[in-house]
């Protein structure tokens, strides 16, 4: 069971802010979270975020709402109940597949647009109820919160690149238990 | 962080901070509504209520109510219903297109402008669910076996093309335009005091906290919606389109129609943005940031578009003359100069002769000219609808069966009530949804603030 210090460094913007991350992540203090009042751009490697796989996930969606199309559209109008529309009758489905083609973009688009945005709110836990994620209030309107978890060790040499890099407040937040994994 | 040319001129004005952005942004929700809000907002929702009115009386009776008679079976219903989707465009592109091409000047308008899209596609959706004329079996336009068999709906149809690409358009819209609003809503959430504000913003912003990952899928959201978003929009009023262009009748069938269409809807949609946005930053203050460099890039928007549709007209005079086409030929001459001569004459004035004048600076950069204009250009598209469908229609094949049109008072009822309910929707969101997307213009503020950039050049030399 180790016990280790919340800290909450405030900055005023965005460089200081870039700043003290890159000077911790030099110095091996792990970066829990920022939180910003706008999405920081470079940000990411800094702190050590891997690229979102969302826009995977995205393509995936839209394959399967374009297979979903393809079989409904070939279910209800070749294989379950064929016309003959103005003499162009549906017997197979590639001779019509022109004709499809518009439900079928719609479909995929459909798939993806809310499959990628429903992945994108439950992954981030953006749910109607959910508890509001940032510790501070002031992150949502102009300031900028780097949130760390350290032992005593390290939150000596944190405060001191907060304070050393332009924080404007480094608050301490209380100590958390962290339970061992076996 | 981003630097910019000093050359562009700053996209938000004055001396602002972060701070400034959020009591700007924050300012018409806390505050009390003034005199004119009421007065506009009790003007929409009574021409609403006229709306309701109509719009229960025809589903009672029946859509015989309507001027529409057996030969001009679509008329001011669909002309609403394609006037009412074109406006809606313009926000798509906005959001959309502009974040594509990473045009920032998109920040400040966008929301409305989403908001305005939302608004007119629920407008729209009034007129294509009553124009079937028993409302109440609209579910037979979904993919389901009709009740004497398995017979299912025609995919072949472009009329069935258009339910699929109105309602992805529309559920894919305001998904985005949620999206984009969760952090705005966390702004709030944050800032007011009162208990009950606080709570249903809390409840509206889903928990939102802003930390590194969630703004890296939010960006990554937002680009990938973005480029769907893209080809739906054009796809969606090409199909549209379709509606006419896949007919039998002379004047409609034209392969022109999906781009002329698109282009039209995109010089509707702007000028139904600048007509609003010009309200929004007078109402609510909000020079700063929607200036006086936003109203002209809309306004050369407006001026390449409305080119766009003037020559679209001309190639349709054209193509009717050099097909060598009768048929197609006595449309057009039909419309020009046929019973509704003042019809086609209104349309070529107000779309293609008014937004020519833009090209002299003074005026796309006059505001009250441009507020005038704006209006000017929606009356010309609502009456490119018109042109299109009506005297077409009038007119068809057989002269034995050639009429006349002029809509009943249940029509322009109906009408009248969707602008009320579009604007009765817009000013209630005005006041309580963030107007301007500040998460997004904070993260410009550095780069293309007025005092941030004069700095910088102080700084530089």
């Amino acid at each position: 069971m180790a016990t280790k210090q919340i800290i909450h460094g405030i900055f005023g913007d965005e460089v200081p802010l870039l700043e003290a991350c890159t000077k911790l992540r030099a110095a091996g203090i792990r970066i829990k979270d920022v939180f910003t009042p706008f999405p920081v751009h470079g940000i990411d490697p800094i702190v050590g975020v891997p690229r979102t796989r969302i826009a995977i996930c995205a393509f995936i969606y839209g394959i399967t709402g374009l297979s979903l199309a393809t079989l409904m559209m070939w279910y209800m109008m070749v294989s379950d109940w064929p016309n003959d529309i103005g003499g162009k009758p549906n017997w197979n489905y590639y001779s019509n597949v022109p004709a499809f083609i518009p439900i079928t973009f719609e479909a995929t688009v459909f798939c993806a647009a809310h499959g990628m945005s429903l992945t994108y709110l439950l992954r981030c836990w953006l749910v109607p109820g959910a508890k509001a994620k940032n510790p501070d209030p002031r992150t949502t309107d102009d300031k900028f919160m780097i949130y760390l978890e350290l032992n005593d060790e390290q939150s000596k040499k944190a405060d001191d690149i907060l304070r050393a890099t332009g924080a404007e407040e480094v608050n301490y937040k209380g100590m958390i238990t962290i339970e061992p994994k076996y | 962080m981003h630097a910019e040319s000093q050359i562009r001129i700053p996209l938000i004005l004055g001396d602002k901070t972060y701070r400034n952005i959020t009591d700007d942004i924050i300012a018409p929700i806390e505050g009390k509504a003034n005199r004119l809000w009421y007065i506009l907002f009790t003007i929409s929702a009574l021409a609403f209520m006229w709306g309701i009115g109509c719009l229960s009386y025809t589903i009672g009776v029946g859509i015989g109510a309507w001027g529409s008679n057996n030969g001009v079976d679509w008329a001011w219903d669909i002309t609403n219903f394609v006037w009412w989707i074109g406006i809606g465009h313009a926000g798509t592109l906005i959001s959309a297109v502009l974040l594509l091409f990473r045009q920032k000047w998109r920040m400040a308008i966008n929301r409305s402008a989403e908001a305005m899209t939302i608004f007119a596609v629920l407008c729209a959706a009034i007129f294509v669910t009553l124009h079937t004329g028993r409302p109440w079996l609209d579910y037979w336009l979904f993919p389901l076996p009709n009740q004497f068999g398995s017979l299912w709906p025609n995919f072949n149809s472009p009329l069935l093309w258009d339910v699929f690409a109105v309602s992805t358009y529309a559920t894919v819209s305001i998904v985005f335009w949620y999206i984009g609003l969760i952090p705005d809503f966390a702004m709030i959430r944050d800032r007011v005091v009162k208990p009950k504000m606080k709570k249903a913003y809390a409840l509206l912003s889903f928990g939102w906290g802003g930390n590194v990952r969630h703004w890296s899928r939010f960006e990554e959201v937002s680009l990938v919606l973005a480029g769907l978003s893209t080809p739906l929009v054009f796809s969606v009023h090409s199909i549209v389109s379709f509606d006419f262009a896949t007919s039998v009748v002379p004047g409609w069938h034209t392969t022109i129609f999906p781009p002329y269409f698109v282009s039209g809807a995109v010089f509707s949609g702007f000028a139904m943005v600048l007509t609003l946005m010009l309200i929004v930053r007078k109402v609510y203050k909000l020079e700063s940031y929607i200036t006086v460099q936003h109203v002209e890039y809309m306004n050369i928007v407006i001026i390449v578009t409305g080119s766009i549709v003037g020559v679209a007209y001309l190639t349709e005079l054209f193509v009717a003359w050099y097909s060598g086409v009768e048929w197609e030929q006595y449309a057009f001459l039909n419309r020009a100069t046929g019973p509704m001569w003042w019809s086609y004459a209104a349309m070529m004035t107000c779309n293609v002769i008014s937004p020519q004048l833009f090209w002299f600076k003074k005026l796309r950069t006059n505001l009250a000219f441009t507020f005038v204009l704006s209006i000017v250009v929606n009356i010309g598209m609502w009456f490119e609808r018109f042109v299109i469908i009506v005297p077409t229609l009038c007119r068809t094949y057989l002269p034995s069966t050639w009429n006349t049109y002029s809509p009943s008072f249940i029509d322009v009822g109906i009408f009248v009530g969707t602008i009320g309910m579009f604007f009765t929707l817009f000013l209630l969101y005005s006041r309580t949804f963030p107007v301007i997307a500040q998460a997004e213009l904070k993260s410009i503020l550095k780069a293309s603030g007025e005092a941030q950039k004069k700095a910088a050049a102080q700084h530089a030399h």
